[in-house]
């Protein structure tokens, strides 16, 4: 038999399993979902005012680069692991550990976006009067969405995308299917697969148009701009985009 | 597949529940289970996990280096090409391995392409933009004198090009190392097996967990100060501290 005919054959029994088993893997959907998103509130929650912060004193950007750092050196199945002989088994392990995987974008994202304001603007608005707290709402916080909606989107896609891993860890969701051979065969294991896949693409997806229409049509324009005249600048770790 | 049947034996079972009294009530940290099974267990798994981080590495940079220059000049298919590399990325790890098993089988091949296709989205962008941040001015220089485009490229583009790309590659490393540890639910191979492993026992055996966990970090660190070092050698005139 050709290699060709096994992988369809393959392909054809997980589409199978697909169709018989469409209400549990809506069911480990949700639960992924629901992880996920606990996870991406506790990171916004707790990360993303202190990005803002820090970004208006200007202060911390060591902290904003070890972050986008470690965000990607930390493996997650290391922080699974270790954080489950801290809580143990179960949601609050792995939505820790999730979070933490979210936390680096987010703050990279939200420090630089605040941080990378133009001075001028903000000398302007001191020399009208305005208070900190006002230049930070009023001016740095709008100027700085389209970079806080870049983090938050990158943020959401890695915890969707990293969540299955949970599964060995008692989070649930698609996971639970795709660690476990032994229960559900391989026409499971490949079918839970493709549903993470899925899933993953159409959370970029959403996330994606979901970030261009929060960033003010003004701003939009100029990034498009800026996208033209992007020749002379360097691009650097720190920045993401 | 979580653990493959009939691959070559991976490292050895903790002895967890036969070992002394540290191991046995499973203590924070054991230094005795790290001394006695360094040689069985810790150092292949650190050994499998170098060579297959840098395996996909290696391709992946190569396959990156060499669309990116093919498409340097053609900006119209660099932004497909970036969009794409994207998706890849987006794919959960777990499952990739899985939907590559019908192709590859459950073989280390298997991990290399799902590793590469990962580098992919960190090296090619940054290979692009390396080279399109050349200063026109630059550029116009090197004409003038009569250089070819072939001299232009490897004096001039490229040495211009070198500190985004290296890190675009500091970057990679970095998440491959880390990426690599989910091979072990494919394969019984890496620092990620360990882990499993311990995660497999009815109590997590921590010692394991820490010391595996540990050993992944400090190699993605130690890869990625070798770079900075290589960049320091390669690109003298950068700028002292840049990220």
């Amino acid at each position: 038999m050709t290699l060709a005919a096994i992988s369809m054959h393959d392909f054809l029994d997980a589409f199978r399993f697909i169709g018989s088993n469409w209400n549990l893997l809506l069911d480990k959907a949700a639960q992924q979902l629901e992880l996920a998103g606990a996870a991406l509130g506790l990171a916004i929650v707790l990360v993303l005012p202190l990005g803002l912060v820090l970004g208006h004193l200007r202060r911390g950007s060591t902290l904003a680069i070890a972050a986008s750092i470690a965000g990607r050196a930390l493996p997650v199945l290391v922080l699974i692991a270790a954080l489950l002989t801290v809580f143990g088994i179960g949601f609050v392990n792995n939505m820790i550990a999730l979070a933490v995987l979210a936390s680096g974008p987010i703050l990279t994202n939200s420090y630089e976006g605040v941080a990378r304001v133009e001075p001028r603007v903000v000398d302007a608005a001191r020399a009208s009067g305005m208070t900190g707290a006002g230049v930070l709402r009023q001016i740095e916080l709008p100027l700085a969405i389209p970079l806080l909606a870049t983090g938050v989107r990158i943020a959401a896609v890695t915890v969707v995308a990293t969540a299955p891993i949970a599964a060995i860890a008692g989070g649930g969701g698609l996971g639970d299917i795709i660690v476990n051979q032994a229960g559900y065969g391989f026409d499971g294991v490949l079918g839970a697969s493709l549903c993470a896949m899925a899933l993953s693409l159409i959370a970029y997806g959403l996330l994606s148009a979901l970030e261009r229409a929060v960033t003010p049509v003004g701003l939009r324009r100029l990034a498009e701009l800026e996208k033209g005249n992007r020749r002379q600048e360097a691009v650097s770790v720190t920045a993401i985009t | 597949m979580i653990v493959a049947a009939g691959a070559p034996a991976g490292p050895i079972v903790p002895n967890f529940g036969s070992g002394n009294r540290c191991v046995v009530e499973n203590h924070t940290f054991c230094w005795s289970w790290v001394n006695a099974h360094w040689g069985d267990t810790l150092q292949p798994a650190l050994s499998q996990h170098v060579e297959l981080s840098a395996i996909a590495i290696g391709i992946g940079f190569v396959i990156a280096f060499t669309t990116g220059l093919l498409t340097y000049r053609r900006r119209w298919m660099s932004r497909p090409l970036e969009g794409f590399s994207a998706l890849l990325y987006t794919i959960p790890s777990l499952a990739l391995f899985q939907i590559l098993v019908p192709f590859t089988g459950i073989t280390t091949t298997t991990v290399e392409v799902a590793l590469v296709a990962y580098t992919l989205v960190m090296l090619f962008p940054n290979i692009v933009a390396g080279l399109n941040s050349v200063p026109a001015d630059a550029l116009d220089v090197a004409r003038a004198m009569g250089f070819t485009r072939r001299q232009t490229l490897l004096s001039v583009e490229l040495p211009l090009a070198l500190p985004t790309i290296v890190a675009g590659l500091r970057v990679a490393v970095v998440s491959t190392v880390s990426l690599a540890t989910i091979a072990a639910f494919l394969l019984p191979k890496g620092l990620g097996y360990p882990i499993f492993l311990a995660l497999k026992e009815p109590s997590p055996f921590r010692t394991e967990i820490y010391a595996a966990g540990a050993l992944t970090v400090a190699l993605a660190l130690v890869a990625d100060l070798l770079l900075v070092a290589l960049r320091r050698f390669l690109v003298p005139w950068a700028r002292r501290g840049a990220v």
